[in-house]
């Protein structure tokens, strides 16, 4: 593995792989004075952010760090980025710099794709940290983490995936990966935020989340963008809480054991209510804890093995 | 990954520990460590083993077992996995990790009894001595190998070894444990021309 | 004074020789040297042999980026794409820099075509000032201009507004005209990258409805018919438009359409890379819709063959899809491609790449000396090519200074031996004769 760019293709042993790599990597460090270890040492990585993510950059940061590895934050903002430079040269100049990998998030859908291409040969390899609407495979690898240890498993299990489909890159990275590991995914959405096509993904969909509740044993809420609420998509915000928002009196419908997830940032009330998201049957701040050792066992996985032939 | 199978007789493999060579080392090598470490007598200090994966894991079992059942010793026993600190990582392919379980009581302060199949190269008990190093302080780490083939890299040598083998560098020693393996015994093998 | 011999004229019967002279097709039948030209003594000879005579090829649908982007096609390369591409006329579309929406920029054009001199460069005047769908360019001025434009297009955008498309097809009636419509309903295509569908669906990228062509030519359709004037409908791309203008054909109204090479061979599979080589407006549709525009072109449903030849810089392409301009070159594959998708399945003979490619294309644009029949009289205006031969295209050889073609390193049937204008060689066995 050289580049993580999508879940779509991910073979399911070697997401399993990183799963438990993952997996061994937070029982390693539990409790913990140091939280160090020295396996990428003199590796180094650059995240590339040419939109806003704190959270991402920040855990992507952790994780490296954790590992040992230089880590440098590239920020449109403050870089020849900035100043126009195409994204190409910019990665030309990384990887001529000396960066092993290059974690990039990018509004254009494909960019980690186009990345990965120009850096062919190059021995720098490229991590999508979330490209437009098309993939964010950290997050499903951290969402299948959380949902792995809360359900013990997560082949034959019911998640619903809610809200933004259409835009979404973690609903799409998310349906690859679960079905690839054998869960049962149904979407639920109103028909203006579902992708064309959608009846040829291996999924199942649904306009009525109370119908869907009693069955599952995971729900994911989406983030509904601020863009989005005034793009026509749906009449109001007010009516796609009122559909489509995890209430606490639909939380209530859930069975006992399900687990709820949300990639945040939360809107609080409209996607999901405030003792949802707080009640212990929420995973949010473990997704959240959950993502530095997913980004340190994609680190692992990309940068401590030996490099494949040319 | 599945553990790799040393299973079948191959006409190229020396026997050099049978079944009960191995049950009789092992069970010498506890003493020992009994011995060195003063189990069982008033006011010692409280002994850990530590298995490194995948075959120093069991052996660290069998060891404490052992121990319990020759001094009435309680030693408790965990794994460290050394995987994300070898100095190697770059030059093979991806490995697994595997796991690391301290004992309930942590190891600071305690004599931490290092367990490994094999002393080759010392290359691993460095990277054990960085592990360590990062799971807590021990009062005093000490080495326990069932075989010692020489060549070392590093100034580095067991406490309790339970075979000196003399070899080459073209071979390989093969320890076969009945939890891994589906048998006991320890091999010399010449490695196939590549 | 050329004397062409062993070719066969559309591809049909027995091999004939063609003697040119004065720009004219002065005399055709077998073995001519032996009759009426053994007293010439400055004849040149083209042996000709297995060789299919066409009429020069016509491309209503050309960006040649003069003025405004040199940087990737002129009005010369262009011209040298265009003329080894087999082709005798094309027409340049308005979206320069400046915008071609008035006299100077349309004589500008039509002049720096003439001093080429390879192929016959028609300026299209632009529908409405700066191309922006709101108030109409000097149409009139543009047609009585030098460079007597007829055909008006906002290509690059659609004239979105209805009650401006009305006017802009009432008037041109009067200027004996056509309104050729990028058909694109821009409120459907916000932000679109690609064409809507699974595929697109998947990898992320904005979609670009069917509907939004669809809506539009059936729009204009009514429009024109209501009207009386004449609309043509550029690259369309769907099997939806497909079925729109056979009703409209149907029924009377005065509409012709274009296809281009790409929307006939290639699909929105081209999608999984993220090139943008393989972006371009209209998208690349499904493998249904290439099916139906290869039938409806063979039918006669959509008239023509046009290359939407759009030349762009390397960094206008290496770059990701969304910041990627949209456009491919097309005229020196186009033949090929006609070929590849068309004749060789059997849809289509000579005779029809001869109707599709110049005699339908010089019609619409109402060229009296284009696309006319290979006869004695005519002005010696064609296309030689070798039916058998085989090439692999690559951008790097293209005469265009850009090289964003979508077919590098496919091989293709079908080379472009010679084409002539008026009499003059313009490009011979892969040479611009300048």
């Amino acid at each position: 593995m050289k580049h993580l760019l999508s879940t779509d293709g991910l073979d399911p042993a070697q997401a399993t792989a990183v799963l438990d790599t993952a997996d061994t990597l937070k029982r390693t460090l539990l409790g913990r004075e140091v939280r160090k270890l020295p396996t990428l040492r003199g590796r180094t990585v650059v995240t590339m952010f040419y939109e806003n993510s704190t959270r991402t950059r920040v855990s992507f940061e952790v994780a490296g760090k954790w590992m040992s590895a230089d880590v440098i934050n590239v920020s449109a903002g403050g870089s020849s980025v900035g100043k126009g430079e195409s994204l190409r040269d910019t990665a030309l100049t990384l990887s001529a710099a000396g960066a092993d990998l290059v974690i990039v998030r990018h509004p254009a859908s494909g960019a980690a794709h186009r990345l990965a291409g120009w850096l062919e040969g190059t021995g720098t390899g490229v991590v999508n940290a979330g490209d437009g609407m098309h993939e964010h495979p950290t997050q499903a690898l951290l969402d299948a983490a959380t949902l792995r240890e809360r359900l013990g498993t997560i082949a034959g299990k019911r998640i619903a995936i809610v809200g933004d489909v259409l835009h979404s890159r973690v609903a799409r990275s998310n349906v690859h990966l679960l079905t690839a590991l054998g869960a049962e995914v149904v979407l639920v959405a109103p028909p203006t935020l579902l992708p064309t096509g959608v009846d040829s993904w291996p999924v199942s969909v649904s306009h009525d989340l109370d119908a869907e509740l009693p069955a599952l044993d995971a729900v994911m809420m989406l983030r509904v963008q601020a863009e989005r609420m005034h793009g026509g998509f749906f009449p109001s915000a007010r009516e796609y809480s009122i559909a489509y928002g995890l209430s606490e009196r639909r939380f209530t419908l859930l069975p006992e054991h399900a687990v709820v997830l949300h990639p945040g940032p939360m809107l609080r009330g409209m996607e999901i209510a405030a003792a949802v998201a707080d009640s212990p049957r929420a995973a949010i701040t473990e997704q959240v804890r959950n993502g530095v050792h997913v980004r340190m066992a994609v680190l692992y996985h990309l940068l401590a093995g030996e490099e494949e032939a040319a | 990954m599945a553990p790799r199978v040393r299973g079948a007789t191959d006409p190229a493999e020396r026997e050099l520990l049978s079944a009960g060579d191995v049950a009789r080392t092992i069970a010498r090598m506890a003493h020992q460590i009994i011995e060195k470490t003063s189990l069982g007598s008033e006011g010692h200090r409280p002994v850990v083993l530590l298995g490194i994966p995948s075959r120093g894991a069991p052996l660290a079992r069998r060891l404490a077992e052992l121990i319990a059942e020759f001094s009435d010793a309680a030693v408790p026993v965990g794994a460290l996995d050394i995987t994300l600190y070898r100095d190697d990582l770059r030059r093979r392919p991806n490995r697994p990790l595997e796991s690391t379980t301290l004992p309930e009581g942590g190891i600071d302060d305690c004599l931490v009894v290092l367990v490994d199949d094999v002393l080759f190269s010392g290359r691993t008990i460095r990277a054990a001595l960085d592990a360590l190093r990062d799971a807590g302080r021990p009062a005093a780490v000490q080495l326990a190998v069932l075989v010692d083939r020489g060549h070392r890299e590093l100034p580095i040598r067991a406490d309790y070894v339970g075979k000196n083998v003399p070899t080459s560098r073209a071979e390989e020693v093969h320890v076969c444990l009945t939890e891994l393996d589906g048998r006991d015994g320890v091999y010399l093998r010449r490695e196939a021309d590549q | 004074m050329m004397l062409i011999k062993g070719v066969r004229l559309y591809g049909e019967g027995d091999p004939v020789d063609i003697l040119v002279r004065d720009g004219v097709i002065a005399e055709i039948g077998p073995w001519l040297d032996a009759a009426s030209t053994q007293d010439l003594t400055d004849v040149e000879v083209l042996d000709a042999d297995g060789l299919v005579a066409l009429p020069g090829f016509v491309d209503l649908h050309t960006h040649l980026r003069e003025p405004g982007r040199e940087d990737t096609e002129t009005i010369a390369t262009g011209s040298a794409a265009a003329a080894l591409g087999g082709y005798t006329a094309v027409f340049a579309m308005a979206n320069t820099d400046p915008v071609a929406d008035n006299a100077v920029i349309v004589e500008h054009i039509w002049r720096r075509g003439r001093e080429v001199g390879l192929v016959d460069v028609h300026p299209v005047g632009a529908v409405t000032v700066g191309l922006k769908g709101e108030k109409l360019a000097e149409l009139g001025t543009m047609a009585r201009s030098q460079a007597d434009v007829r055909v008006f297009s906002d290509d690059g955008h659609c004239v979105a507004d209805p009650l401006v498309m009305r006017r802009a097809l009432e008037y041109t009636k009067a200027l004996d005209g056509v309104i050729a419509q990028h058909a694109e309903e821009p409120r459907l295509t916000v932000d679109a990258q690609a064409h809507e569908g699974e595929r697109a669906a998947r990898l992320g990228l904005a979609g670009w409805p069917a509907a939004a062509e669809e809506s539009i030519v059936a729009r204009d359709c009514l429009l024109a018919k209501q009207t009386g004037a004449r609309l043509h409908v550029c690259h369309v791309s769907t099997a939806g438009t497909v079925d729109v203008l056979r009703w409209a054909k149907e029924r009377g109204t005065k509409v012709s359409a274009e296809v281009t090479p790409h929307h006939l061979l290639l699909t929105d599979e081209r999608l999984a890379t993220y090139d943008p080589v393989n972006k371009v407006n209209p998208p690349l549709r499904t493998e249904s819709d290439v099916q139906v525009l290869r039938e409806a072109l063979a039918e006669g449903v959509v008239d023509c063959v046009a290359t939407d030849h759009a030349p762009h810089a390397p960094q206008d392409k290496d770059c990701e899809w969304s910041a990627a301009r949209p456009g491919m070159l097309g005229l020196q594959t186009a033949l090929s491609i006609v070929v590849e998708t068309l004749v060789r399945p059997g849809l289509l003979d000579w005779r029809g790449v001869a109707r599709v490619m110049s005699e339908k294309p010089a019609e619409i644009a109402g060229l009296p000396d284009q696309g006319r029949p290979l006869a004695v009289g005519e002005p010696a205006t064609l296309t030689l090519v070798d039916p058998d031969a085989r090439w692999t295209v690559r951008g790097t050889e293209l005469a265009s200074i850009a090289g964003n073609t979508p077919f590098e390193g496919m091989e293709l049937p079908a080379v472009v031996r010679t084409t002539m204008l008026r009499g003059r060689v313009t490009a011979a066995d892969g040479k611009v004769q300048r």
